[in-house]
């Protein structure tokens, strides 16, 4: 798994996103680099919702960043609305957040303390000069979050519970009325109970506003919940792309297979799953060659190791990258396509 | 140093490991008395484990470290009764509880990131219970760590005991903080939020391994979660808890196969299910739990219920048994019963259904916040 490729891309033009061999690096000192997302393709289409699922450390959250441009691109591109805004700079940059929010993590501590949840909402505004009709639409966007605008906006963050804390920062991102949200593990800082409220409202503003959305979770049971497609990564590289329906019924990968059963499952009746997922994620500073699961693979042979497996197509709008996926057939051997060499990390990057 | 607790001394094998009787923790606060455990009765046999589960706030995380005797002494109010063993430990001080700590309770905290200490060496934290409770010198204790992180799946155990927190993962971390935890053999162990911090593939080996642990070393264990899922699997017996009261109790299967508690029954509903299509609307439960300084006259849960009467509002539900023995709940009109049906039956008929889909009018703010 772990593999490259763009066969997963749709050629059509209603593609909002489009991300072609994003790789980001980090230097860690002494030469070394961590290899946090490597030749990762996928594309948003208008008004869908596209999950991105994987561990902690597996680059999901990195890729959201690089595409917001909050982190470095070291290769690849970023296309929003037919523009490659991979190398924009200064003002133009700034100018296209509005478009494109993001939603973070730790809902409370993405609120600035000591301001005032009317004033954290209208900022945005503020710095866009759109300030005609602000106060208005500022208390409609908090009231569509489900917060009474009157009673809320005199308040700070610390009077609001963590919920209600995310309601705000959906507030926030919603104002400028932006064209697509990338939402980062929004709800995994929450309880299971307002977690629901939260995939809700997240659903209805996006009927609401016409948003497209990109959803960063490590809990394919919540991604599979909101999202049109999902996309599977694993050690900063794409595993399986599908219809979550469909990824459910018929995993592909190995990796989303055993991201499936590790899902707790509220029935006492069912035995828990003894762990197909040994051990923990590679060192991204130095990622296995060939397919980067393997290492954790069962069913990883010498070809996992040599060849890294490209993203193919296995069915109707399902695509893996894996030599020998559950279902499907076994990849066909390489032999024009370039693959990475073993040892390299991002030989077909 | 390391003195005995009698209970050891003389084990009465007919009491129970731990039995808690109408405790309540209160804390004293600017805004008020704030009764965070309010008259929770509990008891736990050798060997089995019991799944506490209640949202932010319900008050779990107080009452295990209530009965563990880790609440500061400044505004914290406790009363009621816990008996560890057959013995009666709520009176002991500090110093007497040391003696628990460890060779008879210990716990696992939900962060495992802050719960270790950074800056000192893994072997360091392990050992030094060991060397503190079991008069233990330091080769035979490092001996004994070695085993405990090879016990706790942790590879390269030697070479580990040099690093410190920072060199390892958060699933390893968690790991170690149940090695520690496990390290004197403890007979009750208590499991905080174990595996909320950490991804939905570590938390399975997680839970897998404290599995396997209590198993083993026949411990008792309460596991302290917001999610049913985690302990519908794992636990012998679940209490559900809100606003400071257990609201049902019952052996796992029981509950999860006639709940009657609508508050069960709401959050299991809220849980993302994967056989669901995706964009299935989840059922929440509106609002969040009450400001536990002020907490509203009758049922607790009254206001977020769909069931709820006029009743419920003013007078509040007794625990009452249930058909199946040792079943128990806090409801009047209680899920999968004729008057519950009914309730609801009323409810939606007049259009009160107070459920996860409206919006949250916000009734809170300012409320529980304070």
């Amino acid at each position: 798994m772990a593999g490259s490729g763009t066969a997963h891309l749709r050629d059509s033009d209603d593609i909002v996103l489009r991300v072609e061999d994003l790789t980001v690096e980090f230097p860690v000192g002494r030469g070394r680099t961590v290899h946090a997302v490597t030749g990762v393709s996928f594309d948003v289409a208008k008004g869908e919702t596209l999950g991105i699922v994987g561990e902690s450390g597996c680059g999901k959250s990195t890729t959201g960043k690089a595409i917001m441009r909050l982190n470095p691109i070291k290769s690849g591109s970023v296309t929003f609305k037919g523009t490659d805004i991979t190398h924009l700079k200064g003002n133009t940059l700034r100018k296209l957040r509005q478009d494109l929010q993001m939603i973070f993590q730790d809902p409370v501590s993405s609120i600035n303390p000591r301001r005032t949840i009317g004033n954290v909402v209208s900022e945005p505004l503020e710095i866009w000069h759109k300030t005609d009709g602000g106060d208005a639409l500022v208390d409609r966007v908090l009231g569509d979050v489900g917060l009474d605008p009157a009673i809320a906006r005199p308040k700070r963050r610390h009077e609001f519970s963590g919920g209600q804390c995310q309601r705000i920062c959906i507030a926030r991102s919603l104002v400028l009325d932006p064209e697509v949200i990338i939402c980062d593990e929004p709800v995994s800082a929450l309880d299971v109970s307002v977690q629901a409220q939260i995939l809700n409202l997240l659903e209805d503003m996006k009927e609401r506003y016409g948003l497209t959305l990109l959803f960063i979770a490590h809990d394919l049971a919540v991604v599979k919940n909101v999202s049109d497609r999902v996309a599977v990564m694993y050690l900063g590289k794409i595993c399986e792309v599908a219809a979550p329906d469909d990824m459910y019924h018929r995993p592909a990968h190995p990796y989303t297979a055993a991201l499936l059963s590790a899902i707790p499952v509220p029935d006492p009746d069912v035995i828990p799953d003894t762990g197909d997922l040994a051990g923990d994620l590679p060192s991204p500073i130095d990622p296995p060659s060939g397919c980067r699961f393997r290492t954790r693979c069962s069913r990883a042979t010498d070809r996992c190791t040599a060849e890294e497996p490209l993203v193919r197509e296995i069915g109707p709008d399902h695509y893996v990258a894996c030599h020998f996926p559950l279902i499907g057939e076994t990849a066909p051997p390489a032999a024009e396509t370039p693959v990475g060499s073993p040892g390299s990390p991002n030989g077909s990057a | 140093m390391a003195r005995r607790i009698t209970a050891t001394d003389h084990p009465t094998d007919e009491a129970p490991l731990l039995e808690v009787t109408d405790l309540r923790t209160h804390f004293l606060t600017p805004a008020g008395r704030v009764r965070a455990v309010d008259g929770v009765t509990l008891t736990l046999e050798r060997g089995r484990t019991l799944g506490i589960v209640g949202e932010s706030g319900s008050g779990k995380t107080v009452l295990s470290r209530s009965i563990m005797g880790l609440l500061p002494k400044s505004n914290v109010e406790r009363t009621g009764s816990i008996k560890y063993d057959g013995t009666e430990i709520s009176g002991y001080s500090q110093s007497e509880m040391q003696a628990v700590w460890g060779p008879e309770m210990a716990m696992i905290f939900q962060d495992p990131m802050t719960s270790l200490n950074p800056v000192m060496r893994i072997g360091k934290q392990i050992t030094e219970s060991l060397r503190f409770h079991l008069d233990m010198d330091k080769k035979e204790a490092n001996e004994l760590a070695v085993g405990l992180l090879r016990s706790v799946g942790i590879p390269e155990p030697v070479k580990r005991l040099r690093e410190y927190p920072h060199q390892l993962s958060g699933g390893m971390r968690q790991r170690v903080v149940i090695a520690i935890a496990l390290a004197c053999g403890p007979k009750l162990l208590f499991a905080d939020e174990p595996t909320t911090a950490l991804d939905v593939t570590v938390q399975a080996q997680i839970l897998n391994l404290l599995d396997a642990q209590q198993r083993e070393r026949f411990m008792a264990t309460i596991l302290v979660t917001h999610d049913l899922g985690v302990v519908a699997g794992r636990a012998h017996d679940i209490a559900v808890m809100y606003a400071g009261k257990v609201v049902e109790k019952a052996t796992a299967k029981t509950l999860f196969s006639s709940m009657r508690m609508p508050y069960t029954e709401a959050l299991l509903e809220s849980i993302p299910k994967l056989e669901y299509e995706s964009h299935t609307r989840l059922s929440s439960i509106a609002g969040r739990p009450p400001n536990l300084a002020n907490p509203p006259k009758g049922c607790h849960f009254a206001p977020r219920c769909r069931y709820a009467q006029p009743q419920c509002v003013e007078e509040e539900p007794p625990l009452v048994e249930g058909d199946v023995p040792d079943h128990h709940y806090r409801c009047f009109f209680p899920v999968g019963t004729p008057a519950g049906e009914e309730a609801l039956a009323r409810n939606k008929a007049e259009g009160r259904t107070i459920h996860g889909d409206d919006v949250e009018v916000d009734v809170s703010v300012g409320g529980g916040a304070n």
